[in-house]
């Protein structure tokens, strides 16, 4: 971790040291002043723009109406048990949801990605399905499903318009998923391949020994960015009337006529992307270290 | 009975015609260096033998029974020629020990615990014992690429193709990747060699082929070929490798 935030300073040390040269002793205490400088510019500039700002929408003749309408503290606190709890279903439904299009999205990608002629209706199917799913808007499949599929009373299938939100979230992310899992295995170098065939791996084996854990270390990066994005569509299945954070913030709205209530659930929003947001910047980060030092293509 | 025998062997790329009618007979314990220049055909035909690409006509016999017989099954052509590549291909998520014993244990069913063994023993021969749970990026060029042999190794072939083993290593690394090979000869092994490395040819083969344009033009002892080359093609590529101070 620290190898990030390291200063010049240790970085030349380190090469010092790498280097053939007789070794020395002890290396001359050589201290650099730290120019301070650039950051408290940095700090200044920052206070200023953003203190101005504050300053200026806090004077405005609205600013006491929006802030009773969306920042009521005492509306916040009233509102935030019934949220929270709406906000454990989306996140109960995120996590069904991830493991749900992880495993269709991998059948799908192997149905592409498998080669053999008795194979191509697989193969036709996961490229009709991808253009189809990916084509449709969330939303669209979302009230098709929770609404549409229900109002069948099919039997034998449940009935839940939880259930079906859950389906449509499901088939639609999955064409997504299936093209970032795809471009994985594409970036596997083909002497992998090679490698696992002269081994005498069959098809399967040479993908579940050898392709896809690179693969997937390969599109770790994309796949949680669309994690991030799937646990913001959740939101969407409200529509079908399922009581999450914003369906709860907005019953709480209709009995008071103030939107404090939606300034929590985007809270809780926040505070969970945000972080899974920097472990994608880290991940891409380190990843890119690896590959930068790594010898092997 | 030859361990390998090439019989009017013809593939094309495309339109292009890479290997025109090869003949080629490789007895048991022999060591055969191809050699010629890029694009002519050597590497095509080393990866024919073990059917990592199909041909279009001619045959392939090994011990008399063509490659593509049924009698082989699934991949049992692949347990008895293996194959090193230039680039190494070892599986960098995988380490040195899983490398070894992935194709004994996931192909031929080999219990871990004896499959564990026999990769121990054969790192520990040649002198990489140490190495066991590294992974591949923490290895040399020279090391990895002594690690693919011994994968390759790990399923007691009859054959071992090797398709420019030192062509990606730095100079000072060829020598440990050579020395495990003469090792090989030694042992008796059967190999098929892809080299640019012609002192190497000269040293190590029974015989070396001279290749152009998909076609075998000379074939004879190292000795011979390398000191009174018949074909006038070759005495041109050989001049051409001593100017460049490769032999």
């Amino acid at each position: 971790m620290n190898r990030g935030a390291s200063s010049p300073d240790d970085d030349s040390t380190a090469r010092r040291a790498g280097s053939g040269e007789p070794v020395r002793q002890k290396p001359p205490a050589r201290r650099v002043e730290r120019n301070w400088t650039p950051t408290l510019i940095s700090i200044f500039s920052v206070v200023v723009v953003f203190g101005a700002a504050a300053w200026f929408i806090g004077r405005a003749e609205q600013w006491p109406r929006i802030r009773r309408q969306f920042f009521n503290w005492d509306a916040m606190v009233a509102s935030f048990p019934k949220v929270l709890d709406g906000f454990w279903l989306n996140l109960k439904v995120w996590g069904i949801c991830i493991v749900a299009i992880g495993v269709w999205a991998l059948v799908l990608t192997l149905f592409r990605v498998l080669k053999g002629p008795w194979l191509a209706p697989l193969r036709v199917f996961a490229i009709v399905y991808v253009d189809f799913f990916r084509g449709m808007p969330a939303l669209l499949l979302i009230v098709l499903f929770g609404f549409g599929i229900p109002a069948l009373r099919l039997p034998g299938l449940p009935s839940s318009a939880l259930f079906w939100g859950i389906v449509a979230i499901t088939l639609s992310y999955a064409a997504y998923a299936t093209e970032v899992y795809r471009s994985g295995i594409d970036a596997v170098h083909d002497g992998q391949r090679a490698a696992a065939k002269s081994l005498g791996l069959t098809q399967l084996q040479a993908m579940r020994y050898a392709i896809l854990p690179q693969a997937f270390r390969n599109v770790l990066p994309a796949l949680l960015n669309l994690a991030i994005a799937l646990q913001k569509d959740v939101a969407i299945l409200s529509i079908l009337g399922i009581r999450d954070a914003v369906r709860e913030a907005e019953i709480y709205k209709s009995q008071t006529f103030n939107y404090s209530s939606y300034m929590v659930a985007a809270i809780l929003f926040l505070v969970t992307t945000i972080p899974l947001a920097r472990l994608v910047d880290y991940l891409t980060r380190r990843d890119r270290r690896r590959r930068l030092q790594g010898g092997m293509i | 009975m030859p361990r390998i025998l090439v019989e009017q062997l013809t593939k094309y790329y495309g339109d292009k015609l890479v290997l025109d009618g090869i003949d080629l007979s490789i007895s048991a314990h022999e060591v055969v260096a191809l050699i010629g220049a890029s694009g002519s055909g050597k590497s095509t035909l080393l990866r024919c033998i073990n059917r990592l690409v199909d041909f279009d006509a001619g045959r392939i016999l090994l011990d008399g029974i063509p490659i593509d017989d049924e009698s082989f099954g699934a991949n049992g052509l692949y347990r008895r020629i293996g194959i090193v590549f230039q680039s190494f291909n070892l599986f960098p998520h995988l380490s040195v020990l899983q490398n070894i014993t992935l194709a004994p244990r996931k192909v031929h069913g080999v219990p871990r615990r004896e499959a564990n063994e026999a990769a121990r023993a054969l790192l520990a021969m040649f002198g990489m014992a140490d190495c066991v749970a590294q992974y591949p990026e923490q290895l040399s060029g020279g090391q990895q690429q002594r690690v693919a042999i011994i994968r390759s190794l790990a399923t007691n072939p009859d054959v071992l193709l090797l398709d420019e083993v030192t062509g990606a290593l730095d100079p000072e690394l060829i020598g440990e990747v050579l020395k495990i090979i003469r090792d090989l000869k030694d042992k008796g092994m059967t190999m098929v060699i892809v080299t640019h490395e012609m002192g190497f040819a000269r040293d190590v083969s029974d015989r070396v082929c001279f290749l152009e344009g998909g076609r075998i033009l000379e074939e004879s002892p190292p000795r011979e070929l390398f000191s009174r080359p018949r074909h006038p093609r070759t005495q041109k590529f050989l001049e051409r490798i001593i100017a460049a101070g490769r032999l």
